[in-house]
């Protein structure tokens, strides 16, 4: 598979670099991970998000034990018995008799798998009545670790709905805008100020508010896109704007023009193509914005609603220190988002310096 | 009127106030090869996208007609033109490597004036340009259309370019400057292709260029221009066995050097 230099196309010679860049491409891993067990979340997850089990509130991580007696034994997890303190805080202490067995491949609660084919079997789970909790449980017993998945496809698709709906319209908005120029021009930038004007989460709150409260959680989070798109696309509509001022120039788009191409045609074949190294990254970067975005509406009971999961509206049990205190767990979904968003910021960097040559040999020189 | 396919009737072209074209005059019989000669910032880029309605921002076009196969092109819509451009008056550029988008295939983009003037399918469109590359000359039109423009050499992408300028079988091909950018050879090369192109495909050809000496091989008619002004126009034998203005004979010492 050698090839030659000559014809390696400019994206071949991007991700060549990128694939250089270890900690870049370590975060794509982190990042495939994670969006596969959103994309899995019913196969990976024990429970479903709404199964709950009071008995268990705030139960902390089951230990899976591997040695019975000094023997080594198939997996299982210890049952665990409910006391109090002299204080009434809850605590749970290993119950050694009970033991459940781990199971793998075992038959559930049914999901759709994809969201499309119904499915019951997941990767694992305990005998009955045993309940395993990887990661903890929550105030009503229900298991972080699911929830944390199926939270995943919430948190992890906006980010990528929005980023896509926002693009469409900045791209759109600012090569029209740069390559008639004029009065048109004028008119859509100063349309971009007054949205870029209101700062980003107030703005987020007053369209939030717009929407009626009766809402499904289906359409809270349509909603939801469509509101954090509506915030995202003046600044891209704007840099855009000012490369096309600068593409429509060029002696192609002229020729283009020679040709009797129609003007949409040209902005969208001839024009929006060489602002293509640019968009790639400004998605990556842009992506943690929705997401935060998100994160911040369902974490102030204003995005998706209990029982459905998102890593936002999971962090809203943890705004109590005490709460954080006694069962730290609850904190799982910050990490998430924290490493999420990290991710996503390392990859569009990385892909910023291979994308722009000329940043890069500035960076190198110095 | 009649044996003409374009008329330039007395038209001014300015940039903020100032004439860049004045009142201008230049006819083109249909199957004829018309020379636009010039020293550079003479105007003649200028008449030749004025025919097209192609004119820079800030440039206005301040009197005058321009008849093409007896349609006015200064009074049709934007929509009109449109149909014009490429379907009936192709334009060839100077230097083809700016011409093309560099990140679309050549086959990509001729296949893209197929889509806007012509009714061809998908299959009809790959057939109609390799026929078109092996028109122009190309040794392996497959392999051309797959090409980027960067892949290609100087010459191949001329080619390549006329090959894209005549796809939609326009009436009139407005050549700028087609080969200034090419060696001596080459430019004999894709003289004789422009005038296989005119016998074989019943083209009228307006070749705007500073070279005299292709003039003289080259055109039937020729028009000399001059700091915006047609300073003399008329078959290119007459012209240059009796040249009348005098810029036409500094331009006729240039080449017998």
């Amino acid at each position: 598979m050698t090839k030659n230099a000559e014809h390696l196309s400019e994206f071949q010679i991007a991700l060549r670099g990128f694939t250089q860049n270890r900690l870049a491409v370590s975060c794509a891993y982190v990042l495939l991970v994670l969006y596969a067990g959103a994309l899995l979340a019913g196969f990976f997850a024990p429970y479903s998000f709404q199964d709950e089990d009071r008995n268990y509130s705030y139960a902390p991580p089951t230990q899976v034990k591997i040695f019975d007696n000094g023997r080594f034994v198939a997996p299982y997890v210890p049952g665990m018995k409910l006391t109090f303190d002299e204080y009434n805080a809850r605590i749970y202490v290993i119950d050694p008799v009970q033991k459940y067995s781990i199971r793998f491949f075992v038959p559930g609660d049914t999901y759709r798998l994809f969201g499309v084919f119904p499915c019951r079997h997941h990767l694992f789970s305990v005998d009955s009545p045993g309940r395993i909790y990887l990661l903890g449980a929550d105030a009503r017993g229900r298991d972080v670790f699911s929830r944390l998945l199926y939270g995943a496809q919430v948190s992890l698709s906006i980010g990528l709905i929005g980023v896509f709906i926002s693009f469409a319209i900045g791209l759109l908005v600012g090569g029209i805008s740069g390559y008639y120029g004029g009065r048109l021009d004028n008119f859509l930038m100063r349309l971009c100020e007054m949205v870029m004007m209101v700062p980003g989460f107030y703005l987020l709150l007053a369209l939030r508010a717009a929407v009626p409260d009766n809402f499904n959680s289906l359409q809270v989070y349509f909603a939801i896109i469509i509101i954090l798109s509506f915030i995202g696309w003046a600044g891209l509509a704007r840099i855009i704007r000012g490369m096309c001022l600068s593409l429509r120039e060029r002696e192609y788009v002229l020729a283009a023009k020679g040709l009797g191409l129609s003007d949409i045609k040209i902005i969208v074949r001839h024009i929006l193509p060489h602002t293509l190294s640019y968009s790639i990254f400004a998605v990556m970067l842009s992506i943690p914005g929705y997401i935060l975005g998100e994160s911040g509406l369902s974490l102030i009971g204003l995005g998706i609603q209990d029982p459905y999961a998102s890593w936002g509206n999971m962090l809203s049990d943890a705004m109590s220190i005490v709460r954080i205190k006694f069962a730290p767990w609850i904190l799982w979904p910050a990490f998430c988002i924290f490493l999420t968003v990290a991710c996503f910021n390392v990859i569009g960097d990385a892909l910023r310096d291979c994308l722009d040559p000329m940043l890069k040999s500035e960076g190198e020189n110095t | 009127m009649s044996s003409n396919l374009l008329v330039v009737e007395d038209l001014t072209v300015t940039v903020a106030q100032k004439e860049i074209v004045s009142a201008a005059n230049l006819e083109i019989p249909f199957l004829s090869v018309t020379a636009l000669v010039g020293g550079s910032g003479s105007g003649k880029t200028t008449m030749g996208l004025a025919v097209l309605k192609l004119l820079p921002l800030g440039f206005n076009v301040r009197q005058g007609r321009i008849w093409f196969d007896g349609r006015e092109v200064l009074d049709l819509s934007e929509d009109r033109m449109r149909l014009l451009r490429g379907k009936e008056i192709g334009m060839v550029f100077q230097e083809p490597l700016y011409a093309f988008n560099p990140v679309f295939s050549i086959g990509d983009q001729i296949a893209e004036v197929l889509r806007a003037h012509t009714p061809l399918n998908l299959r009809q469109r790959r057939a109609r340009i390799l026929e078109l590359l092996n028109l122009v000359g190309l040794p392996n039109p497959q392999r051309a259309a797959g090409n980027y423009p960067h892949q290609l050499s100087g010459g191949m992408r001329q080619r390549a370019m006329i090959a894209q300028a005549i796809a939609a079988g326009p009436k009139l091909l407005i050549a700028d400057e087609p080969t200034s950018n090419l060696d001596v050879t080459l430019q004999a090369k894709i003289m004789e292709l422009f005038r296989k192109l005119k016998d074989e495909l019943k083209l009228s050809i307006l070749l705007i260029t500073h070279d005299l000496g292709m003039v003289a091989h080259m055109a039937d008619r020729v028009a000399v221009m001059t700091g915006g002004k047609i300073v003399e126009q008329g078959m290119t034998k007459d012209v240059l066995k009796d040249p009348r203005h005098p810029y036409t004979r500094t331009l006729m010492e240039t080449i017998e050097v």
